[in-house]
């Protein structure tokens, strides 16, 4: 390991100290701030494992992490804590290999359009099935593991995972077989990549942390309904976090999480009903003026002095 | 007879569906690029034509006509000012297409929020021709007609204008190749911004006769761009003639699942319809060419 590879590791290990100790030093308002941030760091990192790499641009987050959070309103009083994760777990990959083996042959629109329609169809026939069947539309979530301090720190050890997984997906053959896809997918297959598997392992690993993720922060809800188990606007939020951080690197949307939350949860509270219209902006600014997220701007920077010097 | 209603409602609904899709299929099928804010343009055609109509009394026909010289600039301004950079910088289409989802999906956020500080986010709706008028033993509101007559005049004309001018020719000629077009001095960006502009008036135009006969909210664009682009897909892109039997076929599914199954299920019915197609027939019903 050279130093600056020891160093990284124990900047890493400090902050992740530091944000575990994090709840304790403030009130119960900068914990949710904090879950929040947890919350969005999961699901951008995952996101970024598939669609960075591969640039499979997908509106399916919510989707599993409204699975996620279903499961956890259906089997939250029955089982134990860790046996309904683990549950979400299952049922999310099995979920995604689904849908994963149905959506392969797309090519980029038509998958970024079939994710989303995807998450319709599953609300809408949840929706369906809550009203016509079950008889009431929504859920009340009881289960024990529902203080913010536990939520906080399953979600702090959710990040590491992903953040663990996305750096060992960089150094391994994996990893290199998705950016590859990314860059040229016809090249890929001629080089004796296995793209089906490839992309398939990866796009269900990044959505059983989505899942895992839904499940955790559910029963700080109390009560769910389609409508916020599923809804649409959080994929968005996922994707431009992750853009405005740059999927280059493993690490990259957790850059864009951290102003994005902050200035989301500034919106919702003074500017509620300006929220989509700045939402958009954002989207607009990252496209036009930051294509590669901060991650790439930086790139982009030191290549272009490395050049020049 | 339910059946007999069921059907009557499918085709006219079809009929809308065919001409809420015109626009979209001359956007993608030309320009290539997949305009995801087309729905919400569509709403605020919509919107324009309540406000218009509940405000100062004008007639929606009225505002009709004012939208096409308004659509046209905007779309001939989207595109030229937001489109264009996307299409300079991309360094192959797989990147335009990324880029442009994702503009286009900003785009889709700025005009529901504006209408949204507008006009809120409740339902909208006003009565205007809303005179029942008897077709084959049973009754349809005159204003659906109206947009029924109007989806077959407009599809015609698109139709003839893209099979029997010169404009139209090169029009093809670019959905078929835009690289070979440039061959033969067909100018093709400008042809993409023209076809842009006109898929918009079609998206303004669709937006104000549907504004006539179905409560609309400024969130729906969504829906409406979902619709669109079922029809567009299943129809084949830029086959016109396809993209009416296929929204005959939406509308058609759309009123049995609602009238024998489950009204809650027809729009679960609408999707699974779509992600079927997007899977077993990605180049359409009558598409040949493999994507």
């Amino acid at each position: 390991m050279s130093p600056r590879q020891a160093f990284a590791a124990l900047a890493v290990a400090g902050a992740f100290v530091l944000l575990a100790l994090a709840p304790g030093l403030g009130n119960d308002y900068t914990t949710s701030l904090l879950i929040n941030l947890m919350l969005y760091g999961v699901l951008a990192t995952a996101w970024g494992l598939f669609c960075g790499t591969t640039r499979y641009i997908s509106l399916a987050t919510v989707a599993f992490f409204g699975v996620g959070s279903y499961t956890v309103a259906v089997l939250g009083e029955r089982l134990a804590w860790p046996l309904v994760l683990l549950a979400a777990a299952a049922i999310g990959a099995l979920l995604a290999l689904l849908v994963g083996l149905v959506t392969l042959r797309l090519s980029g629109t038509y998958f970024v359009i079939f994710t989303f329609g995807m998450t319709e169809l599953l609300r809408q026939v949840v929706n369906w099935y809550e009203s016509k069947v079950a008889g009431s539309v929504g859920r009340y979530v009881f289960v024990d593991a529902a203080s913010p301090g536990f939520i906080y720190g399953q979600l702090l050890v959710l990040l590491a995972l992903v953040l663990a997984l996305g750096w060992w997906l960089g150094r391994s053959r994996l990893g290199f077989a998705l950016r590859l896809i990314g860059e040229d997918e016809q090249a890929a297959r001629h080089c004796g990549v296995d793209t089906t598997r490839s992309k398939l392992l990866a796009f269900t690993l990044s959505s059983v942390f989505m899942v895992l993720a839904g499940a955790i922060v559910a029963p700080r809800w109390t009560y769910i309904d389609p409508a916020i188990a599923f809804n649409a606007i959080v994929s968005f939020q996922v994707v431009i976090m992750a853009l405005l951080g740059g999927t280059a690197r493993f690490w990259g949307p957790v850059l864009g999480v951290v102003p994005l939350v902050l200035l989301f949860e500034l919106l919702v509270k003074y500017f509620p009903n300006h929220f989509p219209i700045v939402l958009g902006v954002v989207f607009l600014l990252i496209v036009y003026a930051l294509p590669r997220g901060v991650v790439g701007w930086v790139m982009e920077r030191g290549r272009r002095r490395g050049a020049s010097s | 007879m339910p059946l007999l209603d069921a059907l009557l409602t499918g085709l006219t609904l079809g009929g809308m569906y065919a001409l809420v899709a015109l626009g979209l299929n001359l956007q993608y099928g030309v320009a290539r690029i997949m305009n995801l804010s087309y729905g919400e343009l569509l709403i605020a055609a919509a919107v324009l034509a309540y406000a218009l109509f509940g405000q100062l009394g004008v007639s929606p026909l009225l505002t009709m006509l004012a939208v096409v010289p308004l659509a046209a600039l905007l779309g001939w301004g989207i595109y030229a000012f937001a489109l264009t950079p996307l299409v300079r910088r991309a360094p192959d289409r797989d990147a335009l297409e990324a880029d442009s989802l994702l503009g286009t999906f900003g785009l889709l956020f700025v005009v529901q929020g504006v209408m949204l500080v507008l006009v809120g986010g409740s339902y909208l709706s006003y009565s205007f021709l809303s005179v029942p008028v008897g077709v084959l033993g049973t009754t349809v509101a005159a204003n659906r007609l109206l947009a029924l007559a109007m989806a077959v005049v407009l599809g015609l004309a698109v139709w003839l204008l893209l099979m029997r001018t010169r404009v139209g020719t090169a029009i093809r000629a670019v959905a078929v190749d835009p690289v070979s077009a440039q061959l033969v001095a067909i100018d093709v960006r400008q042809l993409a911004a023209a076809a842009f502009a006109l898929g918009t008036v079609l998206a303004g135009v669709a937006g104000v006769l549907v504004s006539m006969f179905l409560t609309f909210s400024a969130t729906m664009g969504v829906l409406f761009t979902m619709k669109a682009l079922i029809v567009v897909i299943m129809g084949g892109i830029g086959n016109m003639a396809g993209a009416v039997v296929a929204a005959l076929m939406l509308g058609l599914v759309e009123a049995l699942v609602g009238t024998f199954i489950d009204p809650g299920l027809t729009l679960a019915a609408n999707y699974a319809l779509f992600l079927a197609v997007l899977l077993f027939r990605p180049a359409g019903l009558f598409g040949k060419v493999a994507r």
